[in-house]
Order: C-alpha cells, then sequence, then structure tokens
C-alpha cells in the first residue's frame, strides 16, 4: 500500500470518528433522558400519566409531601397550590390543586414544570394526572384550577419522609404559536 | 541530481519563499510549528493581560478598576483564551515542529490541510477577540459557559463565541488528525511504537482525546445555538430541556480536555529530564501505559465537576474513586521522573530547571486534585478560589512550564544559536517564585470560602490576595523577559552544535543546527 493511499484510509477512518463523536454528543441528550428516568435523577418525574395500580396502602408510613410554585423569570400569572402541604400513606391516591390566573390584558400559554426532592424519591412518584402533561391557555383575567392527583409507591425508601413537589411556570406563548393564535381567535 | 542526493546534502531541496507569502501559503512543518508557537504566545500575553485585569482588582477588596460586568468577561475571555488560543496551539505547535524530526520523517502526513488549521486560529480568536467590543460585551458567563448562563441570559455576542469554538475545533481536530497520520504512517524504517519518543507517544494518545472529544465540544455550542436561534429546548426547561445535561456534556468534553492540556507536558518533560540527568528514562514502557490508563479514566470521570449540582450517591460514590484511581497512573509518571533523576549527572540548565519545578509543583496541583475528588469535602471547595488554586497549579507549573522547558530545550535546534543562560535562569526564578506566590495563598482563602469569579471579597481576605496580586503581576511582566531571550536568541547568539545537550538523544539532534528547511528527504535508518 502506497504512502498516499493508507494516509488516505487512515483519515478516513478518523473523519469518520469525528462524526460519531460528533453525533455521540446528541444521542446524550435521549441517553440522559432514559438514564434520568430509569433511575430518578435528578427529581426528573415521568411526562406521561401513570398507568398501573397500587393496591396496597401501607398505613404504617405517614408522609408528607410538600408542594412549591415558582413562576420562571417573565411569568406574570398568579399560579399556587391550594395548600401548603399533606399527610398521606404511600400507596393512597391524593389529589392537590393548584390555581392559575392571568393578570394581564391578552391570552397566554403555560408549561408548568415538575421536579421532585429528595431525587431519590422521584423515581417513586406517580402522578395519574397532571395539569403538567399539558400547556395551560388563559384568556386576560381568566382563573383556573388544575388537578394534580399522585400515589407514592410504597416501595419508596424508608428514609424518606417528607417529599417537595415543586413546580416552576414558564411562559410558552411564544413557543407555541399555534396555540397561541387559537387562544387569540377565541378571546375575539 | 542524484549525485546531490547520494551525498545527503539535500542541496537539491528550494529553501522557503520570500515575503509574507511564504507565511500565509507554507505547507512546511517548520513554518507551521513556528507561527503556532508565535500565534499561541501572542494569545498567552493576551489572556495574561486579561488576568493582569482581574488581579489589578483583586489587589484591594471593593470595587476599584472595572465593573463586575467586565470583570466576568475578563475571567471568561482569560480562561477561554489560555485553554484554547494559548495552550493548546503551543503543544500543537511543539508537535509541528518536533514530530516529523523526531520520528524521521520528512514532514507531516497532511501539509496543507497543516496549514489550513493553522490559518483557522487567528480567525477563531479574532471572532472571540471582538466580541469583547460590541454592544452588550463578550462572553460573561465563564469559560464552562453553562446553560442557561450562556443561553438565555447571554450577551448577544454569544454567537460569535459559538462561532470562534466551532473554528478553534475544527482546527483542533484537524491537527489532531493529521498528528495521528504522521506518527502512525511515517514513522522512519525500525523506529517501532515502542521506540517512539514519549513526546510523540503523548502525542499520539493526546491527538486520539482531540478527535473523541473536540466533536462533542463541537455538538454541544450547536446545541446551545439551536436552543438561542430556532426555538429547541436542549437545556430550556420550559420546553423539557434540562441545564444540569449541559453540564454533562460539556464535562463529557472537559474532563479529557485537562489531560489534552497536560499530556504533550508529560512527553515533553520525559524528554528532558533524562536528557540533563545522563540517564535513559526510568520505565518507559510504564510511561506509555499509564499515559494510555489516564486517558481512558478522563472519560469516565466528568461528574466529579458536579458533585453538588445533586446525582445520586452511587454516582457521587463512583465518581469519586474513579477521580482518585488516575493518581495511581500519575503516580507512576511521577515516580519514574523522580527515579531517572536519581543517581543521574544532573546540570540545572533552564529546561531543566522547568522540569524539575513542573515534576514538583504538578504534583502539588495532582494532590490538591485528589482533595476536591473527595465528594463530601467538595461541598466546601466547590467554586471557591480553592478550585482556582488547583487547576492553576497544574495550568501554569503545569501545561505552561512544561512548554517553557521544552521551547529552551529545542530553541537551539530552531534557531541554531544557544540562549541566554543567565537571562533564562533569571526568567526561571522570577516565573517560579511569582507563580508560587500568585496562586498558593489561593488554596487558603479558597479553604476559608472566598468565591471564585467574583470582583470583590470580604476584606478578611485582603492580605493573601495583595500577596496573590503581587506575585501574578511579577509572573506577568516576566513573560516579557521570555520574549525578550527568544528574540535574542533568534538574533544571534553562540552557534549551537547538532546536539547542543550533553546527554540529549533522539533523532532531532542528528540533524544539523538549525534544522535545514527540508529534514529526512531519505529516512534516517533506526537500529
Amino acid at each position: 500500500m502506497s504512502e498516499t493511499q493508507s494516509n488516505r484510509r487512515l483519515v478516513g477512518k478518523l473523519v469518520l470518528t469525528v462524526f460519531g463523536m460528533f453525533g455521540f454528543g446528541f444521542l446524550m441528550v435521549p441517553l440522559y433522558d432514559v438514564m434520568c428516568d430509569a433511575l430518578g435523577i435528578n427529581g426528573k418525574t415521568s411526562g406521561t400519566a401513570y398507568q398501573q395500580e397500587v393496591e396496597q396502602i401501607d398505613s404504617s408510613r405517614t408522609l408528607r409531601v410538600q408542594f412549591v410554585a415558582t413562576r420562571a423569570e417573565g411569568m406574570s400569572w398568579d399560579f399556587g397550590p391550594e395548600a401548603e402541604q399533606l399527610s398521606l400513606h404511600p400507596g393512597e391516591t391524593r389529589e392537590m390543586l393548584f390555581l392559575a390566573h392571568n393578570p394581564t390584558d391578552r391570552p397566554m400559554v403555560a408549561q408548568a414544570i415538575p421536579s421532585v426532592s429528595p431525587s431519590i424519591a422521584a423515581a417513586y412518584f406517580h402522578k395519574t394526572e397532571c395539569f403538567c402533561f399539558t400547556q395551560q391557555v388563559l384568556q386576560p383575567g381568566e382563573s383556573v384550577e388544575m388537578p394534580v392527583r399522585f400515589i407514592v409507591d410504597p416501595a419508596v425508601p424508608a428514609q424518606v419522609k417528607h417529599l417537595t413537589l415543586a413546580y416552576t411556570l414558564f411562559d410558552v406563548s411564544e413557543r407555541m404559536p399555534d396555540k397561541l393564535a387559537a387562544a387569540q381567535a377565541q378571546a375575539h | 541530481m542524484s549525485a546531490v542526493i547520494d551525498t545527503h546534502h539535500h542541496d537539491h531541496a528550494h529553501g522557503p519563499a520570500k515575503g509574507l507569502m511564504r507565511w500565509v501559503l507554507t505547507t512546511n512543518h517548520k513554518d507551521i510549528g513556528s507561527m503556532y508557537l508565535w500565534f499561541s504566545f501572542a494569545m498567552f500575553l493576551l489572556g495574561g493581560s486579561m488576568a493582569m485585569v482581574i488581579r489589578a482588582e483583586l489587589f484591594q477588596p471593593g470595587l476599584q478598576l472595572v465593573q463586575p460586568e467586565f470583570f466576568n468577561q475578563m475571567t471568561t475571555t482569560h480562561g477561554l483564551i489560555m485553554v484554547f488560543g494559548a495552550v493548546m496551539p503551543a503543544f500543537v505547535g511543539l508537535a509541528n515542529w518536533m514530530i516529523p524530526l523526531m520520528i524521521g520523517a520528512p514532514d507531516m502526513a497532511l501539509p496543507r490541510m497543516n496549514n489550513f488549521s493553522f490559518w483557522l486560529l487567528p480567525m477563531a480568536f479574532g471572532l472571540l477577540v471582538s466580541t469583547l467590543f460590541m454592544e452588550g460585551g463578550g462572553p460573561n458567563f465563564g469559560w464552562t459557559f453553562y446553560a442557561p448562563l450562556s443561553t438565555t441570559y447571554a450577551p448577544p455576542s454569544v454567537t460569535f463565541f459559538i462561532f470562534a469554538i466551532h473554528l478553534a475545533g475544527i482546527s483542533s481536530i484537524m491537527g489532531a488528525i493529521n498528528i495521528i497520520a504522521t506518527i502512525l504512517n511515517l514513522r522512519a524504517p525500525g523506529m517501532t511504537l515502542m521506540k517512539m519518543p514519549l513526546f510523540v507517544w503523548t502525542w499520539l494518545i493526546t491527538a486520539f482525546l482531540l478527535i473523541a472529544v473536540m466533536p462533542v465540544l463541537a455538538g454541544v455550542v450547536t446545541m446551545m445555538l439551536m436552543d438561542i436561534h430556532f426555538g429547541t429546548s436542549f437545556f430550556n426547561a420550559a420546553g423539557g430541556g434540562d441545564p444540569v445535561m449541559f453540564q454533562h456534556i460539556f464535562w463529557f468534553f472537559g474532563h479529557p480536555e485537562v489531560y489534552i492540556m497536560i499530556l504533550p507536558a508529560f512527553g515533553a518533560v520525559s524528554q528532558i529530564i533524562p536528557a540533563f540527568s545522563r540517564k535513559p528514562l526510568f520505565g518507559y514502557t510504564s510511561m506509555v501505559y499509564a499515559t494510555a490508563a489516564i486517558a481512558f479514566l478522563s472519560f469516565i470521570v466528568w461528574a466529579h465537576h458536579m458533585f453538588t449540582v445533586g446525582i445520586p450517591i452511587t454516582g457521587e460514590l463512583f465518581f469519586m474513586y474513579a477521580t482518585m484511581l488516575i493518581a495511581v497512573p500519575t503516580g507512576v509518571k511521577v515516580f519514574n521522573w523522580v527515579s531517572t533523576m536519581f543517581r543521574g549527572a544532573l546540570t540545572f540548565e533552564a529546561p531543566m530547571l522547568f522540569a524539575v519545578a513542573f515534576v514538583i509543583l504538578f504534583t502539588i496541583g495532582g494532590f490538591s486534585g485528589l482533595m476536591l475528588a473527595i465528594a463530601p469535602a467538595d461541598f466546601q471547595y466547590h467554586d471557591t478560589y480553592f478550585v482556582v488554586a488547583h487547576f492553576h497549579y497544574v495550568l501554569v507549573p503545569g501545561a505552561i512550564f512544561g512548554i517553557f522547558a521544552s521551547a529552551y530545550y529545542w530553541l537551539p535546534k530552531w534557531t541554531g544559536h544557544m540562549y541566554d543562560e543567565t537571562l533564562a535562569k533569571t526568567h526561571f526564578w522570577m516565573s517560579f517564585i511569582g507563580m508560587n506566590l500568585a496562586f498558593f495563598p489561593m488554596h487558603f482563602v479558597g479553604l476559608a470560602g472566598m468565591p471564585r469569579r467574583i470582583p470583590d471579597y470580604n476584606v478578611m481576605f485582603a492580605n493573601f490576595n495583595m500577596i496573590s496580586s503581587v506575585g501574578a503581576f511579577m509572573f506577568g511582566v516576566t513573560q516579557l523577559l521570555f520574549l525578550f531571550i527568544v528574540i535574542k536568541c533568534i538574533k544571534g547568539g553562540k552557534k549551537a552544535a547538532a546536539n547542543p545537550w550533553e546527554g540529549a538523544e533522539g533523532l532531532e539532534w542528528t540533524v544539523p543546527s538549525p534544522a535545514p528547511y527540508h529534514t529526512f528527504s531519505t529516512p534516517p535508518e533506526v537500529k
């Protein structure tokens, strides 16, 4: 094999590696989500409703679940839970209402992002229904009550006695032009 | 013609072209190596002046000289320029100059690409520096450019920053491909892999690290670009992304990157210490394997930069132990350098002074790294000046002393003249004292809780900060002396023999000094 040929082959392989690693960088994005989902890292909870039935209620344990509502920068809605906390037994299905109000004079689209801490408990926090699964559209001055229904899995580690479910509400009007246009059409 | 070739005088070869276009169009590895070295030195002075601004502001508590917004731009661009503009190109320059000479190759394997990868750099850094003059200022989010600081809250110039990183990255990748192709395909007959000088070995491994992680860096800045301009949500929680993921991807690049900056210095020191100990390197084979082991481990320790973001306990433990494991191959290297010196006939010319200081001070930086690797303790150290002290101890007396040592060691080969030994020793001692004065007190203020990247501080840190600033000014000014020494050496001085060092070995010392424009047109025989 001549020198030019072997150079060409080697460079071909190396360039392929470079593109492979560029792709790998992007592959880390779904990989990260899968890892977070599987291991409950980072307080991430599932983005879809929990389907399985949890039958056993472990009435020997009582957990405290605290609710926190935060508005992201630039978000003008009023947003908060109906109660600051509640107590439950693992396996019980409970519900909490969050109230949102759009005080502005324009229709807006919002998205709530949940996070559970301690992060070790995130994998055991099942939401059967959540306003965070979809975007919320509010007309000017409109208010809404948004439910979240959840079960804390009886398998939650014994050291977890207190969980915090935190929502951050983002203004996604610009990111969701379709929904915004529909809401504007409705307003007129 | 053939008669000329037979005499091995290479008189048939044309010399360099004349004028400016020689440098623009050159494909000669020595020209390109020189340009890399000069460019990196210019960037070193530029990044250094930014460090001077930082230290001048921190000379006293309170705000004196600059506003916090500008201070942030200084810390950010100082880091970016030193990492991507000074240290990395300096090592690529050394590789360009020395690898063909060390393995008996006539030039780099891909000379035209070599020219292109150099000329991308002035473009990249022109772009980066120009952002400082734009509306809203230059990058101010730290050299690690964590999202969302670098996306949602970034100044408008961030797009130029992204393109600058892209260009610098492409340049590094092309440089790395070129180095791998040269080392694997152009070795002189008889030069087996395990006969290669260690500088060549460490660069081969570094080049593989570069092609593995620079594309990931390109990927992460591309994601930022898309988040900023095309409405994606890689790092934006509102759209389902996650800012913590940025840190994972960044440090997957970032940790191997720190070894990219130090492995070639390991190689250079492994050339220099045997030469001035007049003994062969102790444990050559273990040096090669230790370098490879460090390179491998560098891929599985990235989250030790993120102990405080909230990773599960098993993750903290894994990354803590994996990080500590790196101390084993690094310890092998330090042991080998010390053993090489043991019972050697030592002399302390400037390259050796820098190399010995490298071994001692890099080890101090390694120890503070081990302290930082302890996950529970890291919660105290995280984002304090202790971290700043740590990485400056591995980068300044590590990477940069490695570069100075190499420069003095090979200057006679490059210029044909001996440098001024007295001035060079002055340069060494001023640098040595200056950098220790600058960085050692940072350990103390860091442990006491002084946060990094903040232009003001508690008055209780005032004395140590003043000492740091004095040391930094001393180190900074001394580098102008280095510039003078190099220019003086180019202009004249004692003629250097083909091998000016008594104990130096290797093919690069078999060609005359200064090295002719074309060397090893016929490959040498390696036994």
